[in-house]
């Protein structure tokens, strides 16, 4: 079964005839519309997703990947100098482009979330923070380890590896899945319409075998049938994507508190993304009210 | 009854339903602008034998050619074609309910992409039928005798080269049947090919005194020329 670009025209052209011949059939037609306004308000949740992992991995394996951090631990009246010690041989390493001790304040804010505000951290054997900002070019991570076990016996470098790959690779599984979830829905759409068009053609058995008797040929009857399904289906499409979108645009704002949760939804351009929904309902319709007309037809004769 | 330039054609055909064969070494030809009659007791496959004619149901055995051509090596596509070409008047009239007696009557003319013949075509077709009127109407509105002559008009809107009409005077009275033999007559005289399925013979009495028809019987899974008791 091949595709032919004229019968896209066609059916964009339309034929009332054809169209008028197949009686209007109310419970699949809302059938239609609703799955594909349901479909398609997914898509665009999927969408948004996917849209929000892919920014998410992008931004961790991008600020993470520019950062380090240095801790030192050691008895209290050395850590000052060992932290004099560390900077200066970070300052000379190729690759580091800054490197500074974390202020009391800021060590408290990090510890904030477990501990709760006026930590007296002063008076706990906290290990002082440095961190490391990389050139583009990033530093000799191994060659850094050496050097600071010789100058500076209580120092660890953390260069983010160890937790950032885990973080980078959940985040971009999360965005197959929200694309994969996009295919899938694709996929239920067109079961959905191929059981609607072939409720509607059983339905309509009697007028197509009318149509059939005057000297109808298969693809004028079908395209009565495609042209049904495929403009429900688009305008249900539509209808979803708007409340879609909508409720989207209505989500918080994305802030440092709510972190991901808050950040779902679209930015800049991609809010033409979904604007590729209903289009894309309308040609997942044609295929498979095509599909499903022919097939019946055959069938039936 | 044989012959090269034949429009419909049966040749040694069988055909059985649910393993019961309802007709076995059948031959048929009709002549361009011929006119045929076919009756037979109830059940004997009259409308059986018309769906072979006009490609509907496939021949068991034997050879069915419509126009010169085999209808079993036909596409589906064909068998439109071909169907363009053979107007039928089903008993039951086959209409599509839901729209108005002038797009049931031009629907062949719109399905085939010939629109454009309608305007004209539609008012002098449903004037020579007399439901101009009733245009508007939908089927279920129309009384049998309306729908026997709605059907008429469709099944030669496309001027086709054969009129099948199955039992058309069936719903109708006495009057009603003398003028839809009358019309069938008319379109004989332009030259157009007549098969009518019926029952009564009275109606084939009565058309012998204005046509030159064969009258055929199909009786015992055989066809024969009926005698002159006709």
């Amino acid at each position: 079964m091949r595709f032919d670009p004229r019968q896209l025209l066609d059916l964009i052209i339309g034929d009332p005839q054809a169209d008028r011949a197949v009686p209007p059939t109310g419970f699949t037609a809302r059938l239609t519309v609703f799955t594909a306004a349901a479909m398609a308000f997914l898509a665009v949740f999927a969408m948004a997703l996917s849209m929000a992992t892919g920014r998410l991995a992008d931004r961790w394996s991008e600020e993470l990947a520019r950062t380090s951090t240095l801790r030192i631990s050691a008895p209290a009246d050395q850590v000052a100098a060992q932290t004099r010690a560390a900077i200066a041989v970070l300052e000379t390493t190729p690759g580091v482009a800054a490197a500074r001790a974390l202020t009391p304040d800021e060590q408290r804010s990090l510890l904030e979330p477990w501990f709760g505000p006026g930590l007296p951290i002063e008076a706990l054997p906290i290990p002082q923070l440095v961190e490391i900002i990389e050139d583009g070019a990033g530093y000799d991570a191994t060659g850094l380890r050496a050097r600071l076990q010789a100058e500076v016996p209580g120092a660890v470098l953390d260069d983010h590896t160890r937790w950032r790959e885990p973080l980078i690779s959940a985040a971009g599984r999360l965005r197959s899945l929200g694309w994969f979830a996009i295919l899938l829905i694709g996929a239920a759409t067109a079961a959905m319409i191929t059981l609607a068009a072939q409720s509607a053609l059983a339905a309509n058995a009697q007028v197509i075998r009318v149509m059939r008797l005057v000297g109808a040929e298969d693809t004028y009857i079908a395209r009565a049938f495609v042209r049904r399904f495929t403009s429900r289906a688009f305008l249900g499409a539509l209808g979803g994507t708007v409340i879609g979108m909508i409720a989207v645009a209505v989500l918080p704002n994305g802030d440092d508190v709510g972190g991901f949760l808050t950040d779902l939804g679209f930015r800049g351009l991609g809010w033409f993304w979904p604007l590729c929904v209903p289009p894309l309902a309308a040609i997942v319709a044609y295929f498979a009210t095509r599909a499903a007309a022919l097939r019946t037809l055959k069938e039936q004769s | 009854m044989g012959g090269g330039n034949n429009v419909i054609e049966l040749e040694g055909v069988a055909y059985s339903y649910g393993g019961a064969e309802l007709f076995a070494q059948l031959n048929l030809s009709l002549a361009p602008g011929s006119f045929h009659f076919l009756t037979g007791p109830s059940g004997a496959g009259k409308t059986t034998l018309l769906k072979l004619c006009y490609g509907e149901l496939l021949a068991t055995s034997g050879q069915v050619r419509l126009f010169g051509e085999d209808a079993a090596a036909l596409p589906r596509d064909g068998v439109a074609m071909i169907r363009r070409r053979i107007g039928v008047v089903h008993q039951d009239c086959q209409f599509l309910d839901h729209l108005p007696l002038s797009e049931n009557v031009a629907l062949p003319l719109k399905v085939a992409g010939r629109e454009d013949e309608t305007d004209g075509n539609l008012d002098d077709l449903l004037g020579w039928v007399g439901l101009k009127a009733q245009a508007n109407q939908t089927p279920p509105q129309l009384s049998g005798g309306e729908r026997q002559r709605a059907a008429l008009a469709r099944a030669v809107i496309m001027s086709p080269d054969v009129i099948i009409a199955d039992e058309p005077t069936g719903n109708v009275d006495w009057e009603m049947s003398q003028r839809l033999l009358t019309l069938l007559v008319e379109l004989n005289k332009m030259g157009k090919t007549v098969l009518i399925a019926t029952h009564d013979l009275n109606l084939i009495r009565t058309a012998k005194n204005h046509v030159s028809a064969r009258v055929l019987r199909l009786k015992d899974r055989k066809l024969q020329l009926a005698g002159a008791e006709l």
